[in-house]
C-alpha cells in the first residue's frame, strides 16, 4: 500500500488554501462592473399583495433596476420546481402550488421574495429596498403542522385543499394490522422531529453575468450540484439553453443539503444580469440564511411496534405529518417518503411495516433535505421505539436489539430495501466493549452520590446512501438519474487531471479522489488535480449529497481509470514490443512479460501523445477516458452509537460524558477525513437533540432568527469522541465504499435522547432537550416516583 | 448599515463637545452591541464618537480600599489582570465568562454598563459590590445607576469614565448562560463587604439587575449556601422567553445564588 493510497490518513491538500484565506468562495469573486442585488422580503407569513410601489425606490441614488414577479413572468421565466413526483395512496399526483421566484399575488412565509433591487453599491441597494412600498392584505397564517389540515384553516395554495400536498403510504397495512392483533406487547410513542436551520458557515451567494457578445450566461453560485442547477435553470426556468449557460460552484463553505436546491435568489441574479447589462451579485446575510434557506426535518409522528412473547418485533406502524413549509423546494417531496419510510426497518428483522405520511403546507420556510434527509427521522422513530420497548419489557436494550438484528444477508425488508451486507452484532459488541458497558451501574451509582443522574443510550442505525440505480429511482418518482460521471485526463508528462461530477463543499475530495488515483496509477498526489464545480470543465454530473461521492463519484473515477490503464497498457505493449496482454502494471511501472523491459508511467503517457510507436489507425493518440457509473443498489452503512450523559437535576443541564461510535462504512479511503465526518455528524445530531430549536410564533414570525436564540453546537457542548470502525465492504461497487457523510447526524439524536430518558427514568421529553425541558422532566419524574 | 459620521476625539472634553454638537450622536466603546445593531439597520446614529482615542480610560489600579477600573478596559484585560485577581478574583471569573474571545477582546466594562443590557453580567457585580460609577461630571452610586431596560442614570453627553469597586471580604458571580447567546439567563453576584452582604441578579428580569433583600438578610446572619435553601424567589415579574419561563428563572436564582455563595467561600 502506498503512503498516499487508499486507507491512508493523508492530510487534506485543500486545507492550506482554506486555512490561509486563499480559498475562492463566491463572495470572494468580483466581476468587472458588477452591481449588487438586495431582495425585498415579506414581513408577513401569509398575505395577499395588493400593490407594489417602486416609484420612490427607483429614484434612489445608484438604483439600476427594481424587478418584481410580473416582469419575471413577462419574460417567461418559469417558477421554481420540485423534481420528485409523489403519488398519494389514492393514486393521485401530489398537489403542488406554483412557486414563483418573485411573488406574484401572494406571499406565503416571512422572508418570501417580493422584489429585487439592483444598485451600484450594496448599501444603495439596501437603502432603495427600504423605499419599496408593498401594500399587503394580511391573511391568517397556518403555522402549526398538527392542525394545518383542519377545516377552516387558511388555504395556502389553491391547488392543495386542506394544505395537503399528498397522503402517501408504503408497506402492507393488512399484514401489519394482523401482526398487531396477535402481539403480546405493543409500544407506542408520539415523536416530534424538530425543525432545523442548516447554518452552513458560508451563506448562499450568487453572481449572474451575461455576455452580450456570445449571448452566454454565467452563474457563480454556492451549489452542491452545479450541473443539476444548469439543467433546471435551462430546461425548467428557461433562462438560456444549456450551451449558453455556465454554472460555476467554486469553493463552497459547507452545505449539508441546503445548497442542493435551486433557489429564487440565484435564478433572479441570473435573469437580472441581462436586464441591467452588468454582473449582478448577491450574498446572503446570516438573517436571510435563517429566513430563506431550506430548513430540515419537522415531523410529527405516532409510531407503534408490536412484539411477541419472546420480544421479537413483529411489525411497526408509523403515521407521520411532514411539514414541507410554504412551497415545495427542489427535492422536498422525496424526503419524508422514499428517503424516510424505507429506512424504518432499521437493523432489525421485521416482517411487516406500514407507514403513512401526510405532507403539509404551512406558512413557514420551505423544508427540504438536510444532512441525512429522512433517514435521521426514520432512525429516530425506530431507535426510540426499540429502546422504549426494551425498557417496557424489562430487557437490556443492547441485548434486545441483538435479539432482533438481521443476521443473514442479503436481506429484503418489507419496505423496498434489499440490504446487501453488514455485521450488526459485531458493531454492537465492539461498541459495548469500548463503552465499558459492564461498569455502567458503578458509574451511575457514583453520579448519584454527587446528586447527578446518569443515563446511557443506544442507537443502532442504518442508512441508505448512493441512491440508485437510476431506473429504480425513476420508478419512485425522481425527475433525475443518480449516476455519476468522471473523466481522467492524463497530460503528456504523466500528471493527471480528474474531472468529476461530484462536488466538494468541505468533504475533502481533492484529497480522497486523488488518493484513489495515486493508488491506481502509482503517482504522487502532487501530480494529480481534482477538477469539479464548473459546467464548462466537467461535462455533466449529479453532484454531492446523500453520502454519494465516495460510493458513486469515486467509482466513476475508478471506471475511467480502468479505461486509462487499459489503453496505457496497450501503448506500453507496442513500445516494449510485447503482446497486448503481456504488460503488467504495478505501482506506476509497466513491465513487459518475459522481457526485462519496463516503462515508467510518465514515459507511457508521453508515448501515447507523441504516437510514434503505434499505428494510430488502430490506437488513437492521447490518453483521456471518461465513464458514467450507475450503481446497482443503494449502499447500507450501519453502526452503533452509545451516548452516556450526566444530568444536573438542579439546573437541568445535561453533560455528555462519553460517546462511542462504531461505524461500518465498508472501505475507508482516508480514516482521518472519515473520523472528521463522524465528529461533525455527531455534533449536528447533538445540536438537534439538545440545542437547536426553530420557533415560529403563531403569526409565522421566525423567533429564532439569529445566533442569539438559535443554538448551534460548540466544541464545549461535546465530549471527546471514541470513534472506531468495522468493515464489511460494499458488494455493489468495486471499491467497497458505503459512504460516511450523514451517519453521525443520523445515529446521534436517538442515542442522546435514549441516554437522557434513561437518566430521567421516563420517556416524556422532546427534542431539543434544553436545560429547561430537562429540569421540568426531572420534576415530572419526582412526581411520578412520588405517585408510585 | 446606514451611513454615519465618525469622530475620534482625543480628550473627554472633545468627546462631550462632539456628543452635544450633533443630535443623534452615539458613543462607541467596544462596539459589541452597537455595531451589530447598526449592521442590522436597527440602530441609526448620525455620528459615532469613538472613545478609543482618549488616553487613560483603560487602566486597572488599586486606590486605597477600592479597585478602580477604567471604562474602556476590555473584558479580556480584566480577565487577565493580576491586580483584579489579587483583589476581587470573582470579577476575573465574570469577565472570562462574557461572550467569546472576540467579544472579550473588544468589549469594555464601561460599554456594557452604559448599555445596561438586562442580561449583561457586569451590572450584577457592580450592584452587589456597591461600586461607584464615575463620569465626566459626577460620581453615581450603583444603587442609583441602573434605571431599567437599556436605561441608566447617565445624562446627555455624560461619559462613564471609571468604576470604583470597594474591595470585599468575599465576592463571587455564578451565571446560568443562555446556551445560544451566552448572555445570562440568570446571573447572581454575591458580595460580603464592609457595608454588608448584597445579592444582585441579572438576566432574570426585563428591567435589568435587581437586589434580593431576603437573601441578603439570610446571608447577613450566616454567609453559607444553606442559609438560602428555604428562600423561594417569586417568579412574578421575572422574564419569560423561549429559553426560560419565569418559574425556571426563579428556581435558577436560588441555585445560582447558592453556587455563588459556595464559590465566594472557596
Amino acid at each position: 500500500m502506498s503512503a498516499t493510497g487508499i486507507g491512508q490518513s493523508v492530510r487534506r491538500v485543500e486545507d492550506f488554501r482554506f486555512l490561509t484565506g486563499s480559498g475562492q468562495y463566491v463572495a470572494d469573486i468580483n466581476r468587472a462592473a458588477q452591481c449588487h442585488a438586495v431582495f425585498v422580503r415579506s414581513p408577513h407569513a401569509h398575505a395577499a399583495i395588493k400593490k407594489i410601489d417602486t416609484d420612490k425606490a427607483a429614484k434612489a441614488p445608484g438604483v439600476l433596476g427594481i424587478f418584481t414577479g410580473k416582469q419575471l413572468a413577462a419574460d417567461k421565466i418559469g417558477p421554481l420546481i420540485c423534481g420528485w413526483m409523489i403519488h398519494s395512496k389514492d393514486g393521485s399526483p401530489m398537489k403542488a402550488g406554483s412557486h414563483p421566484a418573485l411573488a406574484l399575488d401572494k406571499v406565503r412565509y416571512v422572508g418570501d421574495h417580493v422584489a429585487v433591487v439592483v444598485a451600484e453599491t450594496l448599501n444603495q441597494a439596501h437603502d432603495a429596498a427600504e423605499l419599496v412600498h408593498v401594500d399587503y392584505d394580511v391573511l391568517n397564517a397556518v403555522v402549526d403542522v398538527a392542525t394545518a389540515q383542519q377545516p377552516g384553516k387558511a388555504q395556502i395554495h389553491e391547488q392543495a385543499p386542506h394544505n395537503t400536498v399528498y397522503e402517501w403510504h408504503l408497506g402492507d397495512k393488512a399484514a401489519v394490522d394482523a401482526a398487531f392483533a396477535k402481539a403480546s406487547h405493543v409500544t407506542k410513542l408520539e415523536i416530534a422531529n424538530n425543525r432545523l436551520i442548516p447554518n452552513a458557515i458560508e451563506p448562499r451567494a450568487a453572481i449572474g453575468e451575461y455576455d452580450r457578445g456570445s449571448g452566454g450566461y454565467t452563474l457563480y453560485t454556492t451549489s452542491q450540484n452545479p450541473h443539476v442547477a444548469r439543467l433546471v435553470l435551462s430546461a425548467f426556468n428557461g433562462i438560456a439553453p444549456e450551451n449558453k449557460l455556465r454554472v460555476i460552484a467554486p469553493d463552497v463553505g459547507g452545505a449539508f443539503g441546503s445548497k442542493i436546491f435551486i433557489y429564487a435568489e440565484e435564478l433572479v441574479c441570473l435573469w437580472a444580469t441581462r436586464k441591467v447589462g452588468r454582473p449582478v451579485k448577491w450574498v446572503a446575510d446570516r438573517s436571510e440564511a435563517f429566513l430563506a434557506d431550506a430548513h430540515g426535518r419537522d415531523h410529527l409522528t405516532v409510531a407503534e411496534a408490536a412484539m411477541d412473547e419472546t420480544g421479537k418485533i413483529l411489525a411497526v406502524r408509523v403515521k407521520t405529518k411532514a411539514n414541507l413549509g410554504a412551497y415545495l423546494s427542489t427535492f422536498s417531496s422525496s424526503v419524508p417518503t422514499y428517503l424516510y419510510a424505507p429506512l424504518l426497518s432499521g437493523q432489525y428483522d421485521i416482517a411487516a411495516i406500514y407507514c403513512e405520511v401526510d405532507a403539509v403546507y404551512t406558512n413557514t420556510a420551505p423544508v427540504d433535505a438536510y444532512r441525512g434527509a429522512g433517514r435521521p427521522e426514520a432512525t429516530f422513530v425506530i431507535e426510540r421505539l426499540v429502546e422504549v420497548a426494551a425498557r417496557q419489557l424489562g430487557r437490556d436494550p443492547a441485548e434486545f436489539r441483538m435479539h432482533n438484528f438481521i443476521s443473514s444477508f442479503p436481506h429484503q425488508t418489507p419496505v423496498i430495501m434489499a440490504y446487501d451486507v453488514g455485521d450488526y452484532a459485531g458493531c454492537m459488541k465492539r461498541a459495548l466493549e469500548l463503552a465499558d458497558y459492564g461498569d455502567f451501574p458503578k458509574r451511575k451509582a457514583f453520579s448519584k452520590k454527587s446528586g447527578k443522574l446518569r443515563g446511557i443510550g443506544f442507537s443502532a442505525y442504518i442508512e441508505a446512501c448512493g441512491i440508485a440505480p437510476s431506473k429504480a429511482v425513476g420508478s419512485l418518482g425522481a425527475g433525475v438519474g443518480l449516476w455519476e460521471s468522471a473523466e481522467v485526463r492524463v497530460n503528456p508528462v504523466g500528471t493527471v487531471e480528474v474531472l468529476t461530477g461530484s462536488h466538494s463543499h468541505g468533504q475533502g475530495h481533492e484529497t480522497t479522489f486523488a488518493q484513489l488515483v495515486s493508488q491506481r496509477l502509482g503517482i504522487p498526489l502532487e501530480q494529480i488535480s481534482i477538477v469539479h464545480g464548473d459546467t464548462d470543465k466537467v461535462q455533466m454530473g449529479m453532484g454531492s449529497y446523500g453520502s454519494r461521492s465516495g460510493a458513486v463519484g469515486m467509482t466513476a473515477v475508478d471506471k475511467a481509470l480502468d479505461k486509462v490503464v487499459a489503453k496505457a497498457k496497450k501503448v506500453a505493449a507496442r513500445c516494449m514490443e510485447v503482446a497486448d496482454d503481456g504488460v503488467d502494471f504495478r505501482e506506476g511501472v509497466f513491465f513487459g512479460a518475459g522481457t526485462n523491459k519496463s516503462m515508467a508511467w510518465g514515459e507511457v503517457a508521453l508515448a501515447a501523445y507523441v504516437a510514434h510507436k503505434f499505428d494510430t489507425a488502430e490506437i488513437e493518440p492521447g490518453l483521456k477516458e471518461g465513464a458514467f457509473y450507475d450503481p446497482k443498489n443503494f449502499t447500507f452503512p450501519a453502526g452503533v452509537h452509545i451516548a452516556e450523559v450526566e444530568i444536573d437535576p438542579e439546573t437541568g443541564v445535561t453533560r455528555i460524558d462519553r460517546w462511542i461510535a462504531v461505524d461500518d462504512f465498508g472501505t475507508v479511503i482516508n480514516p482521518m477525513i472519515v473520523e472528521g465526518q463522524v465528529h461533525g455528524g455527531i455534533a449536528q445530531g447533538v445540536g438537534q437533540a439538545m440545542l437547536e430549536r426553530t420557533v415560529y410564533d403563531s403569526e409565522g414570525q421566525l423567533i429564532t432568527g439569529s445566533y442569539m436564540d438559535y443554538c448551534m453546537p460548540r466544541a464545549s457542548d461535546l465530549p471527546s469522541f471514541v470513534v472506531d470502525m468495522t468493515s464489511t465492504p460494499c458488494p455493489s461497487n468495486p471499491l467497497g465504499i458505503k459512504g460516511c457523510g450523514e451517519a453521525g447526524a443520523i445515529a446521534s439524536p436517538p442515542a442522546l435522547i435514549n441516554a437522557i430518558t434513561d437518566a430521567l427514568g421516563h420517556e416524556d421529553i422532546a427534542m431539543p432537550a434544553t436545560p429547561q425541558a430537562v429540569w421540568r422532566a426531572v420534576k415530572a419524574s419526582h412526581h411520578k416516583h412520588a405517585a408510585e | 448599515m446606514y451611513a454615519f459620521d465618525y469622530r475620534r476625539p482625543s480628550t473627554l472634553a472633545e468627546a462631550e463637545q462632539a456628543l452635544s454638537a450633533v443630535s443623534g450622536a452615539r458613543l462607541l466603546a467596544g462596539g459589541q452591541s452597537l455595531i451589530p445593531a447598526m449592521k442590522l439597520r436597527l440602530n441609526h446614529p448620525s455620528c459615532i464618537v469613538d472613545l478609543r482615542g482618549i488616553a487613560g480610560l483603560n487602566s486597572i489600579s488599586r486606590k486605597g480600599d477600592a479597585l478602580v477600573i477604567g471604562a474602556m478596559t476590555t473584558h479580556a484585560e480584566i480577565a487577565e489582570s493580576a491586580e483584579v485577581n489579587g483583589t476581587i478574583p470573582g470579577l476575573v471569573h465574570l469577565a472570562d465568562g462574557i461572550g467569546d474571545p472576540q467579544v472579550r477582546n473588544r468589549g469594555t466594562i464601561g460599554g456594557s454598563l452604559a448599555n445596561n443590557d438586562p442580561a449583561a453580567d457586569y451590572p450584577a457585580a457592580v450592584l452587589a459590590l456597591g461600586a461607584t460609577l464615575k463620569t465626566n461630571r459626577r460620581s453615581i452610586a450603583s444603587d442609583d445607576f441602573f434605571k431599567g431596560l437599556f436605561t441608566t442614570a447617565l445624562g446627555d453627553a455624560e461619559i462613564l469614565t471609571e468604576i470604583a469597586f470597594p474591595i470585599p471580604n468575599r465576592f463571587a458571580y455564578a451565571k446560568f448562560g443562555n446556551p445560544a447567546s451566552r448572555f445570562a439567563i440568570v446571573g447572581v453576584a454575591v458580595a460580603d463587604t464592609a457595608a454588608g452582604v448584597r445579592v444582585a441578579v441579572t438576566g432574570a428580569r426585563d428591567n435589568g439587575v435587581f437586589r434580593v433583600a431576603a437573601m441578603e438578610a439570610a446571608l447577613a446572619k450566616s454567609f453559607a449556601p444553606e442559609s438560602l435553601t428555604r428562600i423561594d424567589v417569586d417568579p412574578s415579574g421575572l422574564a419569560s422567553d423561549i429559553h426560560a419561563d419565569a418559574d425556571y428563572r426563579a428556581h435558577l436564582i436560588g441555585v445560582m445564588a447558592r453556587r455563588a455563595v459556595k464559590a465566594a467561600l472557596a
